[in-house]
Order: structure tokens, then C-alpha cells, then sequence
């Protein structure tokens, strides 16, 4: 019998968003993280046979993420004339000077380590989601990544305030002990 | 929660959690911070409460919308259901 046993009916709720970080970071673009993560599944189905359960499902599942990403990026590549890079600049007198203002470093950008760094931050911080209860990365995760309003999360839910702040306090007291463990 | 200016750890928590979603009164935060002088376990819960929303921040992390989710489930369900 298989070390790991594989449930895709599980694969949403467990999964989907660690896929959909993991995703985003890399690909930058909501509409084609989605659309990456739906192929992902989608080819971990057809070869669920395959699944010799030696590494977790989700690693599993990263493994394929993986290779559809390498994917995109050859498939965009590909693509004449994509790569191109076009810079205009207006030659009348009233926008001289504008070309160096339009050359000074985004104030967000970040240089590679800093995003490496920042992607694993996040994957430390979602391996530590995992070990929450399952209300309580749900409700962690509506509240402090996506920054929804404590009432529309108690009508979603359909839990009241107080309970809404008992779960915050669980889930974070929980994420901080994991985050020293495992980050700090 | 208490009128008082002397607060509970339990009150002072639970402003130090609404704290990071600034979601709590400027009164809460005084008295937060008033407990912090002479309690140790207050002060090193808001420290450490603070590190996570730092770290969090930090990673810029992201997940899916619910019905963005939603979507995800309906149309894995229907292609499960055509592999079955």
C-alpha cells in the first residue's frame, strides 16, 4: 500500500491555494495562474495511475504544476515578436526630461533575492497554514490574505464576531509558534 | 470589553489581534499599550503577533477568491466525474 493515499475530491480545499501562490509568483498573471492550476489538476487525474504515493500528493501535484509553468514560458517565448521590447519616446520639447523619470527604478521592484526570499517565505508560511484546523485557515485566510471585512466573513461562514476573533487568536497564536519553529 | 483602563490578557489579546487589521479604537490601543509596561506576556504576544503580520506582509501572499474557488471545484468535480 502506498505511503501517501491520493484523493482528488480533497485537491480544492487542501491544495488550491498553495498552487495558486506558488503559481502567482512565478507567473504574475491571476487569469493564467488559474488556468495553470485547472491543467495541473486536470493531468494529475489522467495520470493518478502513476501515483506511487513515494512523495506527498501535494508535492505530486508540484512536480506537475512545475512542468506546466516551464510550459507557458516556452509556448510565450516561442511566440514572435513577444519578446520584443518597444520604447517610445515623444521628441517634442514640453516632455524633455520626462525619458529619466520614465527610466528611475520602480519604487516596488524587487531585485532576485529579495523575491526568492520572499517565495519562500510564503511557502514557509503556507506549510504552516497546513497545520491549521480546517476553519481556521479558512477563516485566517479570508481575514489576512484577502482582507475581507469581518462581517462578510461571519455571513459567509454564518459565525458571529466573537467566534470570528476566538479563531483569529487559534490561528495566529498557532502561525506565530510554527513560524519561529520553522522561519525564525 | 472593559471601560476600565486596566485591561485582562485576554482583553489585551484580542486588541493586539484586531490591532493587525486595524480594527481596533485608539482607546484599545492605549490600554493595549499600557498593559504591555508591566506584563511580559502581553508584551511578548504583541511582539510576536506583530512578526507574523511583518512576515505576512512581507511575502505578499495570495489565494484564491472564494468563488474563484468555487469555479475551480465545480469544473474538477465535472471533469472527475467524466474520468469516472
Amino acid at each position: 500500500m502506498s505511503e501517501h493515499p491520493i484523493n482528488p475530491n480533497k485537491w480544492i480545499e487542501l491544495y488550491s491555494d498553495y498552487l495558486f501562490n506558488y503559481t502567482i509568483t512565478r507567473v504574475n498573471d491571476r487569469e493564467i495562474a488559474k488556468d495553470l492550476i485547472q491543467d495541473t489538476f486536470f493531468a494529475g487525474l489522467k495520470s493518478m495511475k502513476n501515483f506511487k504515493g513515494e512523495a506527498s500528493e501535494r508535492t505530486w501535484l508540484i512536480s506537475i504544476l512545475k512542468r506546466k509553468i516551464i510550459d507557458y514560458y516556452r509556448k510565450i517565448n516561442s511566440t514572435k515578436g513577444q519578446a520584443e521590447v518597444r520604447m517610445t519616446y515623444s521628441n517634442s520639447e514640453d516632455h524633455e526630461g520626462d525619458w529619466l523619470e520614465e527610466r528611475v527604478e520602480d519604487e516596488g521592484y524587487l531585485n532576485a533575492q529579495e523575491t526568492l526570499e520572499n517565495t519562500e517565505l510564503g511557502d514557509a508560511i503556507y506549510d504552516c497554514m497546513d497545520k491549521l484546523t480546517e476553519k481556521q485557515a479558512r477563516v485566517f485566510k479570508m481575514k489576512t490574505i484577502l482582507n475581507y471585512e469581518t462581517e462578510t466573513i461571519c455571513n459567509e461562514l454564518k459565525i458571529t464576531p466573537s467566534n470570528l476573533w476566538v479563531i483569529i487568536h487559534r490561528a495566529r497564536t498557532a502561525m506565530a509558534e510554527c513560524m519561529e519553529k520553522n522561519w525564525l | 470589553m472593559s471601560k476600565s483602563f486596566f485591561i485582562s490578557k485576554e482583553d489585551a489579546f484580542h486588541i493586539c489581534d484586531k490591532s493587525q487589521y486595524k480594527e481596533s479604537t485608539l482607546w484599545e490601543k492605549v490600554k493595549l499599550m499600557f498593559r504591555c509596561i508591566y506584563c511580559r506576556n502581553t508584551r511578548f504576544y504583541v511582539s510576536r503577533n506583530t512578526k507574523l503580520t511583518e512576515a505576512i506582509k512581507t511575502s505578499r501572499l495570495d489565494c484564491l477568491k472564494e468563488h474563484e474557488r468555487q469555479m475551480l471545484e465545480a469544473q474538477l468535480k465535472k471533469h472527475l466525474k467524466n474520468e469516472v
